[in-house]
């Protein structure tokens, strides 16, 4: 039985899938193969393969012309990396066919307008780019790009519609500069500088308040981390200035020149910008992350300036790459390490700059964070004489930078780096790190060497991290992660709850029932009460300190022996934790036991939110709480109370679901009965049935429709109170410090003020439904200006 | 539009392998259907002393993991060698077939392959001796996973009794 590895195959391994043997589907495939496949490596040139190509589809035009045109847009929207391969191939084939080059075109703006219409607003980039470069090829004419570009500016100069639509029109124009520049100049020099000076107009008045909340560092240098647009206007000025000698892009059409030029072009059909819409889901505005400049790539070629058009190009195209091929991280890796012209750039250094760029974006990375990870690995199996010293180069730089980078940054640092060093044994120069032991360990530096080797721990175990570090790194090796009983043995005799402790412990262990044990904890005496209240119903924190500490302490094992323990004894804990006060406390002692171990405390938390034990709300309350005060900079805090609000927006999201799936039956269910009593005449059970069956699911749909209403109100509620705890612990800070006269800006403060950005920032897509009540309720213009500029940012982003 | 070239979309880390559990309850299109639409993933070469922990540490990279399920050792009931880990959607899961399959958990390599789901028993080897097959036949030692193999670990006592 031998099990295929897929991690062995070096093309990734496709399946084969069974092929019918109706020729029409062979050739189909083929074409789709032939036309996917071109540019890649070869021993033939890439102009030879470009002309064979051309030859082959011409041939098949008059049996496959629809298949190809498919073929051909899909290409242009979904490998825009290979733009001018493809630009260069519907050059050759309108030079041989006039009228398929024109279909093309037309087959393009259909494209353009549904991309559009479904918001897919970066492939639409793509488009629009991959039309003005078969300006390029002389396929369309100069005049008629111009005036497309002159329509999508001319949406600048509407009112009343959000900036990020406004935005996308100018960055695409500008986007297509470095392809098309010179070509449009030379033809229509007058009207692209009026385009430019619109387009500058409108730079200068778009509002701006949402950078701060993007940018990855708070600091200037070494690398300013400037707005996208303002970025890529900069480097299209400089590309003006420099005539438009644009020489990084790879032309295969040059090469083809002689024959395009005979070529008859089109003119692209006027394009109306379609209208705004109040669905529509603009890109969101980016920050351009840098951090690498010429002066880092030791020898060989120098990197291209932060403001250079080849700089734009390649991190396009390496974004590209990583959109099309993230999947599948061998293709991936190879694919980015052989980028055309790689020997002119210190690609190593642009790879790893962008997929960190991309991992420190904000709001959120384009792709989830492992898959970084697993990327960066194989890219250093296969550039082991390179890569791994430009990462550690990179590790080293970013460590340097802590103390000004975003905490939600941050956070992904340390989850990479450990998961990183688990895959090398953890092998890492920590010396070279020692300034991190000179400063307060609430610093960034020492911070975030602490939170590393906690996840890396929990990668390995706690004598493996004792021993890969120096021993001066002591005090930054996390606690051993073992269980803290308070009724451990008769050293504890004294206190109150021991006795039922030591019975509790018996009885479970000798299967008792949950009446028996239930009967055991009324004599718990209650220290919130004078007198015995009749039934001991009422909240008693000794009560549930005693059962679950001596519960958790039989099942400390392992998570699952806990998570036995606690599903074992649901009942029961749900009737100690029937009140706010029970809940909270059951967090309370949840983390007095498991303090040196926060994963164990986390996969807890997270069991009782999910078997109702505990409420969302009252997780939030607890890790607000003041016992809480003294872990509130720790990770592990943040990443449960991000897992609870992901928990409730699932929650919500699976009810609206069924609800839908419920209305979508009931209509159905409605057009059958339509229907057959057309098709049937009257037939008084089938009639009858049917109503019935139509009358249940509209009770269903009532019961679901409260369930969606309950749930969406326990959700926002939610949000309130985070919020609201946020507001009230910045205030104080705030008004402490303005009393005392003391800086704000202490470690704390930065950690808390950015753990709300990221609140808003990692659940954007469900608080945007609520803003009216955050804004009416919570946001008001009497918040101290620190906190509303938070909100503000947040709503610029949409706006 | 929406065209779907299959050349473009290639996702061959979440295909289905050759290996079918011969005990499965059922016959091979049923095996093939559960695999297709399989919250749960078995993980293979891990070291005897990977832990729950290591295991969750991981896997929830991926996503909110629902259970994990060491195996086990049938006679002895220690860990041997594997384990299942199931996650509430498949996408999560698809993305650790992605992702972690064929990096490091513990040092080691670890593989994982699509389940047909768990059922009670499942959680035990098979190796005629309570371990995982793999472990009796192979001939390299390795220390983290009791040496060497249990036939080459009888054939070595077989000689040092003999040579003694």
């Amino acid at each position: 039985m031998s099990r295929r590895r897929h991690s062995d195959d070096s093309d990734g391994g496709q399946a084969h899938k069974r092929r019918r043997t109706s020729e029409p589907i062979e050739i189909e495939d083929r074409l789709e193969s032939l036309i996917c496949r071109v540019g890649e490596k070869s021993t033939s040139s890439l102009e030879s393969n470009l002309e064979g190509l051309a030859g082959v589809l011409e041939a098949d035009l008059p049996n496959y012309k629809n298949k190809i045109l498919r073929i051909l847009c899909a290409v242009a929207r979904l490998l825009p990396e290979k733009l001018t391969v493809y630009t260069t191939l519907v050059g050759l084939l309108n030079a041989r066919n006039y009228n398929f080059g024109g279909e093309f075109v037309e087959a393009m703006i259909r494209q353009l307008k549904e991309t559009l219409k479904n918001n897919f607003y970066n492939e639409a980039v793509y488009l629009v780019r991959f039309l003005s470069d078969l300006v390029n090829c002389h396929v369309i004419a100069a005049p008629s790009m111009v005036a497309m570009f002159e329509n999508f500016i001319s949406v600048t100069q509407e009112e009343d519609v959000p900036q990020v639509r406004l935005d996308w029109f100018v960055y695409v124009v500008l986007s297509c500069l470095p392809w098309v520049g010179k070509e449009l100049y030379e033809k229509k020099d007058v009207e692209m500088d009026r385009l430019l000076s619109q387009i500058e107009g409108y730079l200068k008045r778009r509002v701006k308040t949402h950078v701060p909340m993007l940018q990855v560092w708070t600091a200037e240098k070494p690398h300013p981390q400037e707005e996208y647009l303002d970025c890529l206007w900069a480097q299209i000025q400089k590309l003006k200035k420099d005539r438009w000698q644009e020489r990084h892009i790879l032309r295969p059409y040059i090469a083809f020149d002689s024959v395009l030029c005979e070529a008859l072009q089109h003119n692209l059909p006027p394009f109306t910008p379609p209208g705004h819409m109040p669905d529509a889901q603009y890109p969101m505005p980016r920050v351009i992350f840098r951090m690498f400049d010429y002066t880092d790539a030791p020898e060989g070629p120098v990197m291209p300036g932060s403001h250079s058009v080849e700089r734009f190009v390649i991190e396009e195209n390496l974004h590209c790459i990583i959109k099309t091929h993230w999947r599948e991280r061998k293709t991936c890796a190879a694919q980015l390490l052989s980028y055309p012209g790689k020997n002119k750039i210190p690609l190593n250094y642009h790879i790893v700059e962008v997929i960190f760029g991309e991992l420190f974006q904000l709001p959120s990375p384009p792709h989830i964070d492992v898959m970084y990870t697993s990327l960066l690995i194989e890219l250093c199996k296969l550039q082991p004489g390179s890569l791994p010293q430009v990462l550690a180069q990179a590790t080293e730089m970013l460590y340097m930078r802590l103390d000004t980078m975003n905490t939600s940054c941050m956070d992904r640092f340390i989850n990479w780096f450990a998961h990183h060093l688990s895959n090398f044994q953890f092998r890492w120069s920590w010396d070279d790190w020692a300034d991190c032991l000179t400063v307060d360990l609430d610093k960034p530096k020492p911070k975030f060497v602490k939170e590393v080797l906690e996840k890396s721990m929990r990668l390995s175990y706690h004598q493996r991290i004792v021993d890969i570090v120096p021993a001066t790194f002591s005090a930054l090796i996390p606690a051993d992660p073992i269980f803290t009983f308070k009724y451990e043995d008769e050293t504890a005799s004294s206190l109150p709850g021991y006795p039922t402790s030591v019975t509790v412990s018996n009885a479970i262990k000798n299967r008792a029932s949950n009446e028996e044990i239930l009967a055991i904890l009324k004599e718990v005496p209650n220290p919130n009460q004078e007198d015995d209240d009749d039934e001991g119903e009422a909240f008693n924190p000794l009560k549930i300190d005693v059962f679950l500490q001596t519960l958790l302490h039989l099942a400390a094992k392992s998570f699952s022996h806990s998570f036995s323990a606690l599903g074992k004894f649901h009942e029961i804990l749900k009737t100690l934790t029937e009140s706010d006060e029970g809940k909270l406390h059951i967090l309370k002692v949840v983390y007095d036991v498991w303090r040196n171990h926060p994963q164990m405390i986390a996969v807890l938390v997270d069991k009782m939110v999910r078997t109702q034990i505990v409420d969302c709300a009252a997780v939030a309350n607890w890790l607000f709480s003041q016992d809480m005060a003294h872990e509130f900079t720790r990770l592990f805090i943040w990443e449960i109370l991000h897992s609870t609000i992901r928990k409730m927006n699932k929650h919500v999201q699976k009810i609206q679901k069924e609800l839908e799936e419920a209305k979508e039956k009931l209509e159905k269910q409605q057009n059958k009965r339509v229907t057959s009593q057309r098709d049937s005449g009257d037939d008084e059970d089938m009639e009858k049935n049917s109503e019935d069956e139509e009358g249940q699911l509209e009770e269903q749909i009532e019961r679901l429709q409260e369930k969606v209403e309950s749930a969406q109100s326990e959700q926002k509620n939610l949000f309130l109170v985070i919020f609201q705890r946020f507001i009230m612990l910045l205030t104080e800070h705030l008004v402490r410090c303005e009393t005392g006269s003391v800086d704000i800006s202490t470690p704390w403060y930065k950690n808390c003020i950015e753990r709300l950005q990221q609140v808003f920032l990692m659940h954007h897509v469900t608080i945007q439904q609520y803003m009216g009540t955050l804004e009416n309720l919570l946001f008001t213009a009497e918040l101290d200006h620190h906190i509303l500029a938070v909100y503000q940012q947040f709503c610029a982003l949409q706006l | 539009m929406s065209v779907k070239l299959n050349a473009l979309h290639s996702d061959s880390y979440i295909e289905v392998s050759q290996y079918r559990d011969q005990h499965f309850k059922g016959n091979r299109y049923e095996q093939e259907k559960l695999l297709k639409q399989s919250n749960t993933l078995y993980v293979g070469n891990l070291s005897f002393y990977t832990t729950e922990e290591q295991v969750h540490e991981l896997f929830a990279k991926c996503g909110d993991v629902k259970r994990i399920i060491i195996g086990l050792d049938k006679v002895k009931k220690t860990a041997c060698g594997f384990c299942f880990v199931e996650y509430y959607t498949r996408g999560d899961a698809e993305n650790a077939m992605r992702f972690v399959n064929g990096t490091r958990l513990d040092d080691r390599i670890i593989r994982t392959d699509w389940d047909a789901g768990f059922k009670e028993g499942r959680q035990y080897g098979r190796g005629k001796s309570g371990g995982q097959v793999r472990d009796e036949y192979r001939q390299d030692y390795d220390p983290a996973r009791g040496g060497y193999g249990k036939l080459a670990q009888q054939q070595r006592s077989t000689e040092a009794r003999n040579t003694f």
